[in-house]
């Protein structure tokens, strides 16, 4: 199967900045970042100023600019959310976004994985959300549909989301990780693979691309956790958004893939010490669930915008009478879509 | 004392609730392969084709045998429903097994090696498959979270973390891919040399194409709904036994609450069947695939099916009422599947109540 060619100025990779000193991140990923624009976004809570190795072309943002480029609004940009703003800045048509602690990961061969260039290629080859491939992706090299395999299904989806792994720390909630404290994920499986349509999963924002075009507004965290923190084991914020793209990607007809490219994730915080905080995300993902997996958009929500519009609305009369949290969520959402025709819907 | 525990081996798992079952028309030389990982187990091996023929089966396996005339003598007139000339009659080793779990495996399988070079014991992963929950309501990023060095990830909902009983466990294969005719003809050369080193569960409400070739199931929990269907000689179609059975199966899963599960284990599959003569026998359900699909995309089964028997039965029901304006060749297969059914229930009769001393039955 010939793939579709991107131009490397059709992508522009997403760094939230929570950490000051991105010396060696940066130096670690530059074999394979230097071919690509990147838009840095400082957390607005970090005092520090940044430090950035030269030799990449890159645009930064701060706080400051944050403020000028969005305006008045009640929407928070504060810790891993502030990569949504380069979301919204960004003019180009594919974004890949890698947390801050993240490095590349080598596969079973012993060679280092090109995350780009993976993710690149999952959204660039159709999903197949329709019908399991029990050889997933069949459009790798040296797969294909299998036998049964429906004819006139083979054609796939656009596909509009990736989302790759991590070696070493996976991303586990903060009670399995307390309990499991040695677990570490050596397990590199070689696929990627349409999660079907309907199924929900949930979507980590520590490795992820996506086709900003067809999903525009559809990302954004909406639901913030009281004690939200600078550790992915204290937020909820992609996994809410993550179940909102994933409906939007149902309804609309695009593909959500998972599996490869895996980074390579750096121990870092105390997961007993997050256990207060993770709680109460916990409990909500209990109401989510069902809410999620019993939503169905209507047919005149055509456009990603039109989809989350329509979300709030619903999250606000099922779920935002019962936790005011909800509430606030779907306000977040209406005012995303508002900051996003206003700042972000102009691609070059 | 203790030098002989050193040594003692642990019993091999499942040994007196495992049947292997294999359908054959050529010989069983592939056993001797597998005889480390099989000899343990009973075999039941269902002899398609010529009954006169003797098919010898290697020395120190512990097996049944039955041919068409066994099958025809056993079944009666209901012996209609089993295929002749077609692995679809391995179905018929489903039915006459006295146990729990039932791997089957085609003639032409190998034991595969893993990326380090060591032998897979394909048998020894299906009971881990089998053994441990599904998790078909969402989806763990992760996959098998029941598998060694892995868990649920971030964000997958506690209360969906006990997961469910798994009915199927379907293996892959390495060497000669499971594709069809055309995928066949155009890609003679293809070989799957990717080791995926995952288990999964196939979400509820997503159909998938079931192969028979390496696949393992729990017989008391979906072993009613594992018919084969009609293939082979007298029939219009071929290679479609395994998928029909498939779909079947997941739509019943789906709504009995029971997980299916695929990936791990790889077997090494060594023969290329002809493609020709596999595009003559698919043909046909290359087209009616795209009719059938839709129907069991949308099947519903009513909340009173709480039996795998009465959900196959109103399947049956639907596909003879939906289908046959495909083609009259469905409603045969809607009637041979409850022949199936009723072949199975004779066979396979409820065990009889026991009474306790004070008459309350147990």
């Amino acid at each position: 199967m010939s793939r579709a060619t991107i131009k490397d100025n059709e992508v522009d990779i997403v760094i939230g900045a929570l950490r000051s000193d991105l010396t060696s991140f940066l130096n670690g990923w530059r074999s394979v970042f230097s071919q690509f624009h990147l838009i840095i976004v400082k957390d607005p809570d970090l005092k520090e100023e940044l430090k950035i190795p030269d030799g990449f072309n890159l645009t930064v943002y701060t706080k400051t600019d944050i403020d000028q480029i969005v305006g008045s609004t009640a929407l928070s940009f504060s810790g891993y959310s502030c990569r949504y703003f380069g979301f919204l800045v960004s003019k180009r048509k594919y974004i890949i976004s890698i947390d801050d602690d993240c490095f590349p990961a080598k596969d079973n061969k012993g060679i280092f994985v090109d995350a780009m260039a993976q993710h690149i290629e999952n959204l660039t080859t159709p999903a197949t959300p329709f019908f399991f491939n029990t050889l997933y992706d069949p459009y790798r090299e040296g797969a294909d549909f299998v036998r049964g395999y429906p004819f006139s299904l083979r054609n796939g989806v656009d596909c509009a989301l990736s989302c790759g792994l991590w070696l070493n720390l996976a991303d586990l909630d903060a009670p399995t990780q307390a309990l499991k404290p040695g677990l570490r994920n050596n397990h590199y499986v070689d696929a990627v693979l349409t999660v079907p349509r309907t199924t929900l999963m949930p979507v980590s924002g520590i490795n992820i691309a996506f086709d900003r075009e067809a999903l525009g507004p559809a990302l954004f965290p909406a639901l913030k956790l009281a004690g939200e923190g600078k550790v992915r084991w204290e937020t909820m914020e992609d996994i809410w958004c993550g179940m909102c793209v994933k409906v939007v990607c149902d309804h609309l007809g695009l593909g959500v893939k998972s599996g490869i490219p895996y980074v390579w994730r750096k121990d870092r915080g105390n997961a007993v010490e997050s256990l207060k905080k993770e709680w109460e995300g916990v409990k909500l993902m209990e109401e989510i669930v069902p809410f999620f997996q019993s939503l169905s958009l209507s047919r005149t929500a055509a456009t990603a915008e039109e989809c989350v519009v329509e979300m709030a609305t619903t999250v606000k009369q099922h779920l935002g009478t019962a936790h005011p949290v909800f509430g606030r969520a779907a306000d977040s959402m209406v005012e995303w879509v508002r900051v996003w025709k206003a700042v972000g819907s102009k691609s070059s | 004392m203790a030098a002989a525990a050193d040594h003692a081996k642990p019993a091999p798992p499942l040994k007196d609730e495992l049947d292997i079952v294999i359908p054959t028309i050529r010989n069983l030389d592939f056993l001797e392969m597998w005889r480390p990982f099989f000899e343990p187990y009973h075999l039941i091996i269902v002899q398609d084709g010529d009954p006169s023929k003797t098919i010898k089966v290697p020395e120190g396996f512990d097996y049944e045998l039955y041919n068409r005339n066994d099958i025809n003598k056993m079944l009666g007139p209901k012996a209609s429903c089993i295929s002749f000339k077609d692995s679809a009659c391995r179905c018929f080793g489903y039915m006459v097994s006295k146990k729990k779990y039932v791997y089957t495996i085609d003639d032409d399988c190998f034991v595969a090696n893993d990326p380090s070079g060591k032998s897979i014991n394909a048998l020894e992963q299906h009971i881990k498959n089998l053994l441990a929950p599904s998790t078909p309501f969402f989806f763990n990023t992760l996959y098998d979270p029941f598998a060694d060095g892995a868990d649920f990830v971030r964000g997958y909902p506690f209360s969906l973390r006990e997961g469910v009983p798994t009915a199927v466990s379907h293996g892959l294969w390495l060497n000669i891919p499971d594709y069809d005719a055309p995928t066949q003809l155009v890609k003679p050369l293809e070989r799957n040399q990717r080791y995926v080193d995952a288990v999964m569960t196939i979400p509820k409400g997503t159909l998938f194409p079931m192969c028979g070739m390496n696949l393992a199931f729990d017989r008391e929990l979906i072993g009613p709904a594992m018919y084969f269907g009609l293939m082979g000689d007298g029939q219009p179609i071929g290679r479609y036994d395994d998928m029909w059975a498939g779909w079947c199966v997941k739509v019943i899963c789906d709504h009995l609450g029971l997980g299916v599960k695929t990936g791990l284990p790889y077997i090494w599959h060594s023969k290329a069947s002809n493609p020709f003569v596999n595009l003559r026998k698919e043909y046909k359900g290359i087209f009616w695939q795209e009719e059938i699909i839709p129907f069991f995309q949308s099947a519903t089964l009513p909340k009173d099916c709480t039996t795998v028997q009465k959900c196959y039965i109103e399947l049956s029901k639907q596909v003879k009422e939906k289908l046959s304006k495909v083609d009259p060749y469905f409603d045969k297969l809607a009637d041979a599947m409850v022949t199936w059914i009723e072949a199975w229930d004779e066979l396979n009769p409820p065990k009889p109540l026991l009474k306790l001393s004070n008459g309350t039955a147990k």
